[in-house]
């Protein structure tokens, strides 16, 4: 028990993980164990669409204090839109959909990071006054269409492997990659020195414009691909398809273990935190609370589990 | 004079540890009123654990702290101020964002009321226009904007400075390794001077020369123990050096004579700094060491900035034709990754090499890190441990093994023996030689005469400009500092 | 040795006016970009530079500007909240009910905030929380607080908040005079009192202020307290213009006070801020935001869009006014 407390304290990342499971047998105690495999696949679903951004905003984040990508839920609605229109309801456009939105995310990144080098703007503003834009322009061409996605396209993003969602075997394994890379890749190694001392970074030779470039265009992709899956998942793309995925991919990266002072990534704690949150939401649902209550639920809870994980061992 | 009653500072028994590491092993320390102690010994000897303990900001495990007679059962940082305790460490103890007086105010919790700011701006001009006359640092100037040469002497007047709580101690640890020798000339005259006015120093530094000439008292430290003490005229460089375990300094000027004739090998380097009005350039050429001087901060970290840069992207004023690598000299600024153990530190600047397809080979990290461990002498269980583990100076060894074992032919170095003890200096000394001797350029700003001697050719810098281009033979400590503060015309 | 110390006495390669003059022109930039806006506005439309058309321009400067303090003393200590707006729209609907029809109730309410966000301070500094995550989470329970209150928009302003926040003081329109009272009261307080040094010194350099013998804890408290109390203030006059209340009327405010912040030359870390610029960012966001594209006849979609560039123009000109500083 003592060592079992003890390696829970070391990694409160851990500590999503407990909250998923929790507040999940919470909601089957409630409804007394009905829907319980359900309830879960349905979280698993959902989250895949916040661990997607997350990777990207937990890579953005580990660059270190200041940066955050503010863009994602602008850069989510219109590519989910370029890819509903890219695809026109055909199946056999869906590749070209994809890579469309993808190249809108990319899109997105490289203007972000242009702002942010080029005109010497802090990110958190820089991809504030971006996602301004996005958003116009999302409106405007967006708008009086409501496009459906192709049918095998909407099908894709519903498959079950045993019972299990295709597309969160996918993310998890593309979470395990994102894994990989962090550690063991130049790539990876470069964001985690940048994060933890950018002068020192640069001084060891790292390029750090280069890091940056890829790390908010990476951002951009991944908010891209999102987006098209979103309108797929629920057949349709709309403007705020993806507003709730700002506050959730900062709240899925710190939960997750991630340090916002940067140089410290954790990409497991992003699925716990992600399942956390998604099955926070479906318990409440099912306890029948207003929205007032769920809100503040969930803030009590995401502030309580920050409290008991505690924060980084002061150094001095 | 050696009552026990005049005793200012008693320590009994302390004890320190740090995890498995004994920073401390019963150390008794006695420091009286009126008296300069120095305290020398290695990196990770203890010196700075002791002072945090006398500081209040480390507690020890065992052993009694006496002040003034008193034993402190709790003992904090704000009560070793009220006891009139004041310290100057070498990590400084500024707010950037505030102004000189504002700084002055957070030590004195006094200076309040509508004209705080007068007050606490004239008391540290007085002492500032005391300690370094001619400082040209203003009240409101704001620290973030001051060399880090005056930042260190408002740090040093301030803590001399005096409200309602009296000045009876001011510990400095390595006060002058920020200062050029002018200043820190200023600074020993005036300790000597508070000394004789009644004030207590303990005195840190890895100058010996310094520590020789300004002490009344030396007490030898080594592996977290007081392993001599004694009245300073007892000492001399030799038996300093013998007591403190370092080997004795080789005479390096015995194997002049097989260096390179100059030009003889490829040319790495040829840099401009940006100042610079008549023809002098810069050049190193493959295999030499080249010894930057002058006083601190006349734009030689500038100029090895330029060159860094140059091997990435070409500039009209600096050529560079092979790798680069860096040693900093403010580690913490400039160095360390904190987060990262030893290995992960030591293998930045090599990750391309340690690749095994895409990923990086955990096996080869280590591979790199253990031999530079055993090459450079890195005092630590494990490289695995985190890089704040290890003690400053060995942190700046695992900084000299990212450069020397990262594939670059030319090594940078930001005066990088900052604070650094005479033994591990020695050590690295000797890799450097033989480094170059391997076909490596080393470029190496320093503050100390001592190193400029161990370099094939230096130029000296004044306000930016190379002043003056001194081979080997021709170099004397006069010659530098004749041109360091008058300026030749550079030939 | 004299004729040595002469000479050192004159270093010269720092010389003593290059240290003042970034200072200055940090201090001036904000001003700048307003100077800018404001042209920008007199060119379009001559007539909205008068006591009337700034009146009108400004109003809802006062809560932005309000909100932008408050995110100011949470910066100073290397913090952000990005609960304020959510935080503004709770106490928006505190102010048009309770505070209308119970008004001690009301009061009792929103001296809690200010509690409430003391709190905050301290549970921070006492767990070594990251502030973005807890304010997150905070974001939801005002958000969820709010809702519940009043779940649609409605309710009405107290009268006399009514009534203050519609004086029409001789010669200075209110909303400038109010920006020049906020700023100077948020300057003397953290730029020129003694525990104002020791505040933002905890963002400077935390463990110096630590070992001076100074509580870091009851300076984040401080810290706390101050943007709880802006944040009331500023849900206060937001209702006081707008008569009646909604949950998600501020939800806007927690990126504006962010970009107000840095627009007025704070950075998010080392506890550099700059109160007057805030307040200064504050009224150049208020003005860009909408009076701007009023008389610009740009089409509703494109509002946002503007928004977004006209903050980018600005951060831009002043990104290369300091490189040139830099340069020099």
């Amino acid at each position: 028990m003592m060592a079992a407390r003890r390696w829970l304290f070391a990694s409160p990342w851990m500590w999503s993980y407990l909250g998923a499971a929790l507040v999940w047998i919470a909601a089957i105690i409630f409804t007394r164990g009905y829907g319980a495999g359900g309830m879960l696949i349905a979280a698993l679903s959902l989250a895949v669409f916040t661990v997607v951004v997350g990777i990207g905003q937990m890579f953005v984040i580990t660059l270190g204090p200041g940066n955050v990508d503010l863009s994602l839920p602008a850069n989510i609605g219109l590519s989910s839109a370029v890819a509903m229109t890219v695809m026109a309801g055909d199946d056999r456009l869906v590749a070209i959909g994809l890579a469309a939105a993808l190249g809108c995310g990319l899109a997105i990144g490289i203007v972000n990071y242009l702002l942010i080098r080029a005109l010497s703007i802090p990110p958190i503003i820089a991809t504030l006054s971006a996602s301004f834009i996005i958003q116009s322009i999302d409106i405007s061409y967006g708008r009086g269409l409501q496009i459906k996605p192709p049918p095998g396209f909407a099908d894709f993003t519903n498959i079950q492997i045993l019972g299990i969602p295709l597309l969160a075997i996918l993310t998890a394994v593309f979470t395990v990659a994102a894994g990989i890379a962090l550690q063991r890749t130049v790539y990876g190694r470069s964001v985690l020195a940048i994060g933890q001392n950018i002068r020192a970074a640069r001084l060891a030779g790292i390029r750090v414009g280069w890091v940056r470039f890829a790390t908010y265009a990476l951002s951009g992709m991944l908010g891209g691909l999102d987006g098209a899956l979103l309108a797929g998942y629920f057949r349709g793309a709309n403007v705020d398809i993806g507003n709730e995925y700002l506050l959730a991919s900062v709240a899925v990266v710190v939960i997750g273990g991630t340090s916002v002072a940067g140089g410290k990534a954790n990409v497991a704690g992003l699925w716990g935190a992600a399942l956390f949150l998604v099955l926070l939401l479906t318990m409440l649902n099912t306890f029948g609370v207003s929205a007032g209550v769920r809100l503040l639920v969930t803030g009590f809870v995401i502030v309580a589990v920050i409290s008991a994980a505690g924060g980084e061992k002061k150094r001095d | 004079m050696t009552l026990g009653a005049s005793d200012i500072v008693r320590l009994d028994g302390v004890e320190k540890r740090f995890g498995a590491v004994r920073a401390l092993d019963s150390v008794d320390l006695t420091v009286q009123r009126g008296e300069c102690l120095s305290l020398v010994g290695h990196n990770g000897a203890g010196k700075s654990t002791l002072m945090h303990i006398l500081a209040g900001t480390v507690a020890a495990d065992r052993g009694r702290v006496v002040i003034g007679g008193d034993e402190q059962k709790a003992y904090s940082p704000a009560r070793a101020k009220h006891l009139g305790i004041r310290c100057v460490f070498q990590e400084l103890s500024l707010c950037p964002n505030l102004t000189v007086a504002e700084n002055t105010r957070v030590f004195h919790p006094v200076l309040t009321g509508l004209n705080w700011r007068r007050k606490a701006g004239a008391l540290i001009t007085s002492k500032l226009d005391e300690i370094f006359p001619g400082h040209g640092v203003g009240a409101s100037d704001l620290i973030q904007d001051l060399p880090i040469a005056r930042r260190q002497m408002v740090e040093v007047a301030r803590a001399f400075t005096a409200t309602d709580e009296p000045v009876r101690l001011v510990i400095l640890d390595e006060p002058t390794s920020s200062l050029d020798s002018h200043t820190a000339g200023q600074l020993l005259a005036f300790m000597r001077r508070a000394v004789a006015n009644g004030i207590s120093c303990i005195f840190i530094s890895h100058l010996l020369g310094e520590v020789l000439q300004n002490s009344d008292r030396i007490v030898v430290m080594r592996d977290g123990r007081t392993i001599a003490a004694d009245r300073a005229e007892a000492f001399d460089r030799n038996r300093l050096v013998t007591t403190m375990g370092g080997t004795e300094a080789p005479t390096t000027e015995a194997n002049a004579g097989d260096r390179l004739a100059r030009g003889k090998t490829p040319l790495h380097v040829r840099a401009r700094p940006r100042q610079q009005g008549g023809s002098t350039d810069l050049v190193a050429h493959e295999g030499e060491i080249i010894g930057l001087a002058g006083l601190a901060g006349h734009g030689q970290t500038d100029l090895l900035l330029a060159i860094f840069a140059a091997a990435t992207s070409p500039r009209p004023d600096v050529a560079v034709n092979a790798t680069v690598a860096l040693v900093a000299g403010d580690r913490q600024a400039d160095g360390i990754f904190p987060l990262w153990s030893i290995a992960e530190n030591i293998g930045i600047c090599s990750l391309r090499k340690l690749r095994q397809g895409v990923l990086i080979s955990r096996r080869r990290e280590d591979t790199l890190a253990n031999f530079w461990r055993d090459r450079i002498k890195i005092r630590t269980p494990d490289i695995h441990n985190n890089i704040l583990s290890l003690s400053g100076g060995n942190q700046q060894k695992a900084l000299f093994a990212r450069a020397l074992g990262s594939e670059a032919r030319i090594v940078l170095m930001d005066d990088p023996m900052r604070g650094v003890d005479v033994g591990t200096k020695l050590e690295v000394y000797d890799l450097i030689r033989e480094e170059a001797r391997g076909g490596r350029t080393f470029i190496w700003y320093t503050t100390e005469t001592d190193e400029l001697k161990k370099c094939d050719h230096v130029y000296v810098f004044r306000n930016g400009a190379i002043v003056a281009d001194l081979a080997r033979g021709e170099l004397t400590e006069e010659k530098v500092i004749q041109s360091s503060f008058i300026g030749t015309d550079p030939r | 040795m004299t004729a040595k110390s002469s000479v050192a006495a004159r270093p010269a390669f720092m010389p003593f006016g290059k240290t003042d003059s970034p200072r200055l022109l940090r201090a001036l930039l904000p001003a700048l970009s307003l100077a800018l806006v404001l042209l920008a506005i007199a060119w379009l439309n001559q007539r909205a530079i008068s006591y009337f058309g700034f009146t009108l321009m400004l109003n809802l400067a006062i809560p932005i500007a309000l909100a932008t303090v408050a995110q100011m003393f949470i910066i100073t200590g290397n913090d952000l909240d990005l609960s304020i707006g959510a935080f503004v729209g709770f106490v928006g609907c505190v102010t048009a009910t309770w505070l209308r029809d119970t008004p001690i109730l009301g009061i009792l309410t929103l001296l809690g905030c200010v509690g409430v966000y003391a709190a905050l301070g301290a549970l921070i500094h006492w767990r070594n929380l990251p502030s973005i995550v807890v304010t997150l989470g905070m974001n939801f329970v005002w958000q969820g607080l709010a809702v519940l209150l009043l779940p649609k928009p409605g309710g009405r302003a107290p009268d006399w908040l009514l009534a203050s926040m519609s004086v029409k003081p001789p010669l200075v329109p209110f909303p400038v005079l109010a920006a020049l009272i906020i700023a100077a009261v948020t300057y003397f307080g953290l730029m020129r009192t003694s525990y104002g040094a020791i505040l933002r010194g905890s963002g400077g350099n935390a463990t110096a202020i630590g070992r001076a013998g100074w509580s870091l804890l009851k300076a984040k408290i401080v810290l706390y307290a101050c943007a709880g109390l802006f944040g009331v203030l500023s849900g206060l006059s937001l209702i006081g213009i707008t008569t009646s209340g909604d949950a998600n009327i501020g939800n806007g405010y927690t990126l504006l006070s962010i970009a107000g912040v840095i627009l007025g030359g704070g950075e998010f870390v080392g506890g550099r801020v700059s109160p007057i610029g805030a307040v200064i960012g504050a009224l150049t966001l208020a003005l860009a935001a909408s009076p701007l594209l009023t008389f610009m006849h740009l089409p509703p979609d494109w509002q946002v869009a503007a928004n977004g560039a006209i903050l980018i123009v600005v951060l831009a000109a002043r990104a290369l006014i300091s490189r040139r500083e830099v340069e020099q």
